[in-house]
């Protein structure tokens, strides 16, 4: 029996993208397979780890619990596109900077999160960001350094929008 | 892991669906958030022939008070959990839907499907039986309200007919002097609750209980009302004598089976206490503390 294929079109990291997918195709191997975007991780397959998690018209979800016929005419967001004109995101750099990871394989679904975190809550409390984070799992760190990268790129995000608040008094 | 091949069924409206269910013959399932349906057809335990996907119906998701509380079937669990509403007024839903699965899965999850899954351990059923809720049930043929105490038959099993679609849960105003919570076991989060009790109480002038509801999660082969723990409830001073008798009730209704997340006895025991510290928070929400 021939596979039927659907049509999707869908804007990925602003990017608008075409595809023919199969139903039962999941969102993160669409990515991953079709796309070639493989910044977003496939971890365990059983939506526990959030390695897959993606922003899906602003929320961050895991991408191996979606199918990708489900993100016709959907905005999502992946690790790809954190990175603006050479520049890292914040949380990127506060990845970096706060040495939030080790073996590196959650980080790209724990940026999405967090991410998404900062978006809807600017100056999150530790409280606030470890319980953002516990659907991704980190087998590394132990979590505290994660914690403080996030709180890293809170500060500057906050810092790089008061900017041109005080440059406009001065 | 790769689900069987199905056909994918967007449906437009509620018409729509109902058509596409009829045609589907029973071999269609719906899809909502997902978050439990999509796993299981990853493992092949959920083999449909076409999934209805509901996502693309307006008008499905939303929480409104209109005397009695109106939650559509398509709202995301993270907006249950946030919903300003529900926080002022019914804070053991909130409390419920903050203990689901963890946030990611949340952003997707709906209130509609955690209900119509009929999963035992699933956390809104005990919680919409403490409270008393119902859920209505639509079809081409009209719509019927179903008391939940009717809506859950067995394991993933419920009393929707095979036409009908879960669109919204209602859950009645609170009574004056009343208050609950839900209480969570879990090994960690995103883990199926050992147990998990959901305590609502409304007291009298007199400071007696009025009425009293108790679900109880993931011991028993669907959310358990505890009644014989209600009744222990139901007239009496909700003193530290009534609530242990209440809390021995619960336990004693509640039918665990042991697996990986403890043997039978032991999560009795937790029914137990946990039954005890739920119904003193809910004693107290109702006498106007938190």
């Amino acid at each position: 029996m021939a596979e039927t294929l659907y049509p999707i079109t869908l804007t990925v990291n602003g990017e608008k993208k075409e595809a023919q997918v199969e139903g039962r195709m999941l969102l993160v191997h669409f990515l991953r397979e079709q796309l070639g975007m493989t910044g977003t991780h496939i971890g365990c397959d059983t939506t526990s780890c959030g390695a897959c998690t993606i922003i899906f018209d602003g929320r961050a979800v895991k991408s191996c619990t979606v199918f990708a016929v489900q993100a016709n005419g959907r905005t999502l967001r992946t690790v790809e596109g954190l990175e603006q004109n050479g520049k890292l995101h914040a949380i990127q750099d506060g990845f970096h900077q706060e040495h939030g990871l080790q073996c590196g394989f959650c980080t790209p679904g724990m940026m999405m999160t967090t991410v998404a975190l900062l978006e809807r809550n600017a100056a999150p409390s530790e409280q606030e960001i470890r319980e953002a984070i516990s659907g991704n799992l980190c087998r590394c760190t132990g979590y505290v350094n994660i914690v403080k990268a996030v709180q890293h790129a809170s500060a500057a995000m906050r810092e790089a929008k008061r900017e041109p608040v005080a440059a406009g008094r001065a | 892991m790769i689900p069987a091949r199905f056909e994918y069924q967007p449906a437009r409206d509620l018409a729509h669906a109902f058509q596409l269910l009829a045609q589907g013959g029973g071999e269609a399932k719906l899809l909502a958030g997902g978050q439990s349906l999509i796993p299981l057809m990853r493992f092949r335990l959920a083999t449909p022939r076409a999934l209805i996907d509901l996502n693309r119906i307006d008008g499905l998701s939303y929480i409104k008070e209109n005397g009695d509380l109106r939650i559509g079937a398509l709202t995301r669990e993270y907006e249950v959990e946030t919903s300003p509403t529900i926080r002022g007024r019914y804070p053991i839903i909130t409390e419920t839907a903050a203990v689901i699965a963890d946030p990611l899965v949340r952003n997707m999850a709906t209130i509609g499907g955690n209900l119509a899954h009929a999963d035992p351990a699933n956390d809104h059923p005990a919680t919409m039986l403490a409270l008393r809720a119902s859920v209505v049930a639509r079809s081409a043929k009209g719509e019927r309200v179903i008391p939940i105490d009717e809506l859950f038959v067995d394991t993933f099993q419920t009393s929707l007919r095979p036409d009908e679609i879960l669109t919204e849960i209602r859950i009645p105003k609170p009574a004056a002097k009343s208050g609950g919570t839900y209480l969570k076991l879990e090994r960690k989060v995103g883990d199926f609750a050992i147990a998990g009790v959901a305590a609502y109480l409304a007291l009298d002038e007199s400071g007696r209980v009025k009425t009293a509801g108790i679900g109880l999660t993931n011991v028993g082969s669907i959310a358990i009302r505890a009644k014989k723990a209600e009744a222990a409830l139901v007239g009496n001073a909700p003193d530290d004598k009534t609530i242990a008798a209440a809390a021995a009730a619960a336990s004693a209704e509640s039918e665990p089976t042991t697996d990986l997340r403890g043997p039978a006895e032991y999560k009795r025991d937790v029914v137990r206490v946990l039954t005890a510290r739920a119904l003193r928070r809910a004693v107290a929400r109702a006498k106007g503390g938190s």
